[in-house]
């Protein structure tokens, strides 16, 4: 489903010096699947994220990638939403002024528009919040307020996931979705990110800590360090670093 | 035709479809000869069959105007303006009626439907036999838009007259008004923006065509919201508007002003003058969406926007409040005011101000604290883009006997790019220790971050970047009456795009 080859990948140079962060990230996600990278931090983790969903201050200098057979290149970031890519920021973002559905219902049809869909009702729409809220207990007082403004950090990460669960993407990108979640937050946000698994749905799951892992249950497990995949492996592998750290990976990059 | 030739054609007409409402519309006109003098002043003042005291007013103002110098205080610039090349008067040829829509011709038709005005509406303001029964019956059905329209200088017709005439409202061109109310219209006039307020107040004064009068009698509160839509239509013709609203006591109206313009290569002078008066406990909301012509990319052509828009508050716990969305014109002066003059009333000032391409704005308002316990509010939005640069202008002013007032002031600025200027001048002046002042001010530039955060949902760049203008915003577009909230959140996305990227 989602396949990246060979891909490298620079801080564009117009934001300072141009600084090589991935170094030829090699990774097939297939539909259905959960695969989680693991990384030190600065190895390249959140910056694979970024780029795949199109950021600009990113340069792809060499590698490609390819989602659901076709190669993404150069697509604009909302082409890329509207072929199905979510990504879940670590930091999300607060808009001030524009209430959360509102920006969702935007969005949602902005996507729909873009595949050449009929737009969704607004009392479809509603009743699918109220749905996707109930399931992550986020009060409809939470989804009248402004995009994430005055949010706690488990909220706005909560928040991430309503949005995935609004959006029907075909594929999600958790960046480090359980920082700043406690334990009973994460709990919940698992369970919503559980209840987006399907056969037909990939995820990549980037995370520092086996913690949200435990609750995920990934299919593959990567070890990402100086900008590459440095080892492959089962769920036992996020045990193993748990256990043992980052160093020996590091240091077999460097 | 030569290629670099045609590229350039190719671009004129992009920019020119980018203006949607850049159109004009070809009927005859009769024109008052160019240039002003005395003799246009008689000219204007016969040709509209007024009393002589309306006459003498008007010349009075001519003089004095010759005397005067054109300001130079704000923050905009322009080349000189020839007041000597341009027409003062310009009415539609064709003011008979017509017995049914199809002897309408059609390109006035075509206006309208550019203007989104509805047919039916459309028949009652081109006069067509018996529109105004039928459209009166549906209009108690449906939601109540009364609607003025100056076609240039002559209101060619006015809707729901008779619902209003019921309510004792009164809604007509200021033409008509003082054939009508001549004594209402001559106490009024001018005792807001007096003839000698400012250069182009008093060229208003002398040469005002046409505009709005309203009269909400005691005690009613008006039925409907009324509106206006202006239309500069004949080349080189400015426009002069004269609009004056009374609110007796008790009195509430809520009125719209809607503006479009035509495009034009050469500029175009509009100076305008609005007065309202609110008497003990009336209150009236002043709301305007303008989005004239603003030139094109390099900042060739666009209108003038000189405007003088003044309330006076004169009774006990009267209120106004002004609610602007300004995307339009080359140029814009303008600065709503509140002479706070009542005890205890009440002045709001909501603005939204967009720029792009080469606009310049200077704007802002005048909260002018008279009488005692009198509180005043201003929340200013100004988004620049492009090459524009704007200005907030604004004073607070605290006069010794009006203890207890109190102000609040929020201005924000949004850059949108980096070539653009966000300007803040807010006077303040307090001659009582009895009063309390607020002001916030900030200035920030449309983020990355949510750029990208909005497009990684799906929204495009233009769409994004809308919607977090629209968000900047929200505080003043809730002020909005419905049918103008709508229109000013597409409109603020037709004037950005192109502002990023």
């Amino acid at each position: 489903m989602l396949e990246i080859k060979n891909l490298h990948a620079r801080v564009n140079p117009e934001e300072g010096e141009a600084k090589a962060i991935l170094k030829g990230v090699d990774l097939t996600v297939p539909a259905g699947e959960v695969h989680a990278i693991m990384g030190p931090n600065g190895c390249g983790k959140s910056t694979l994220s970024y780029v795949l969903a199109g950021h600009e201050g990113y340069e792809v200098t060499d590698g490609s990638v390819s989602f659901l057979g076709e190669e993404m290149g150069e697509l604009e970031p909302e082409e890329r939403a509207a072929k199905g890519l979510f990504l879940s920021f670590q930091y999300p973002v607060e808009i001030p002024g524009v209430p959360t559905l509102t920006f969702l219902k935007e969005a949602a049809n902005a996507q729909l528009k873009a595949r050449g869909e009929g737009e969704i009702s607004a009392p479809e729409f509603m009743k699918f919040a109220r749905e996707n809220a109930a399931k992550l207990g986020i009060s409809s007082e939470m989804l009248k307020r402004p995009v994430n403004v005055g949010f706690s950090g488990g909220e706005k990460k909560r928040m991430e996931i309503f949005q995935a669960m609004m959006l029907s993407p075909k594929f999600l990108i958790l960046d480090e979705t359980d920082s700043g979640l406690d334990i009973d937050a994460l709990r919940v946000v698992a369970d919503g990110v559980n209840a987006l698994r399907s056969p037909e749905r990939g995820m990549l799951v980037i995370t520092h800590y086996q913690r949200l892992l435990e609750y995920l249950k990934p299919d593959v497990v990567h070890v990402m360090a100086d900008g590459r995949i440095v080892k492959t492996g089962g769920p036992e592998l996020a045990l193993e670093l748990e256990a043992e750290g980052y160093e020996k990976f590091t240091g077999a990059a460097a | 035709m030569p290629a670099v030739k045609e590229t350039i054609e190719d671009v004129r007409r992009l920019e020119a479809d980018k203006y949607k409402y850049g159109f004009t519309t070809e009927i005859e006109q009769e024109f008052a000869p160019k240039g002003l003098n005395e003799d246009i002043v008689r000219f204007i003042s016969e040709k509209k069959g007024e009393p002589q005291w309306m006459l003498d007013w008007r010349l009075d103002a001519y003089r004095r105007w010759v005397e005067m110098e054109e300001p130079t205080w704000a923050n905009v610039h322009h080349p000189k303006i020839d007041y000597q090349d341009a027409y003062y008067y310009a009415a539609p040829k064709n003011a008979a009626k017509y017995k049914s829509l199809d002897e309408v011709p059609a390109e006035l038709l075509e206006t309208y439907k550019k203007l989104g005005i509805p047919l039916r509406e459309a028949e009652v303001l081109l006069g067509v036999e018996g529109a105004e029964d039928r459209t009166a019956a549906e209009a108690r059905e449906a939601p109540k838009v009364a609607v003025d329209a100056v076609f240039d200088s002559v209101s060619v017709a006015t809707t729901f007259k008779k619902e209003l005439e019921k309510a004792g409202v009164i809604f007509m061109p200021i033409s008509e008004a003082l054939q009508e109310y001549p004594d209402l219209v001559r106490q009024y006039l001018g005792s807001v923006v007096p003839v000698t307020d400012n250069y182009f107040a008093t060229l208003n004064s002398a040469v005002f065509s046409d505009g709005s009068f309203v009269y909400v009698p005691p005690g009613v509160r008006c039925p409907m919201e009324l509106s206006t839509y202006f239309r500069m239509n004949a080349q080189g013709t400015g426009q002069f508007e004269r609009t004056l609203i009374i609110a007796d006591k008790g009195a509430y109206v809520s009125y719209l002003e809607g503006c479009t313009a035509p495009m034009r290569d050469e500029n175009q002078l509009h100076a305008a003058v609005v007065e309202l008066v609110a008497l003990d406990d009336a209150e009236i909301k002043y709301s305007t969406v303008q989005n004239w012509w603003p030139g094109d990319a390099e900042g060739k052509g666009g209108v003038y926007n000189f405007v003088t828009k003044r309330a006076d508050c004169r009774g006990r716990n009267s209120k106004v409040s002004w609610t602007q969305v300004e995307t339009g014109s080359a140029i814009t002066w303008k600065y709503p005011s509140c002479v706070l003059r009542g005890d205890n009333s009440q002045g709001e000032f909501y603005s939204i101000a967009v720029t792009n391409g080469r606009q310049q704005a200077d704007t802002g308002t005048k909260m002018i604290h008279l009488g005692r316990n009198t509180k005043s509010r201003i929340i200013a939005k100004g988004i620049s883009a492009g090459r524009s640069d704007q200005t907030y202008r604004g004073l607070v002013s605290v006069h010794a006997k009006a203890e207890g007032a109190r102000n609040f002031t929020q201005c924000d600025s949004l850059l949108i790019g980096d070539q653009c200027g966000a300007h803040t001048v807010p006077y303040i002046e307090a001659k009582t220790p009895k009063a309390t002042l607020e002001h916030e001010a900030t200035t920030s530039k449309l983020s990355d971050d949510q750029l990208f955060y909005a497009r990684s949902r799906g929204l495009d760049e233009e769409t994004a970047v809308a919607l977090l203008v629209n968000g900047f915003c929200r505080e003043v577009l809730q002020e909005l009456p419905m049918e103008f909230a709508v229109e000013a959140q597409a409109l603020l996305k037709v004037s950005l795009e192109g502002s990023v990227g």
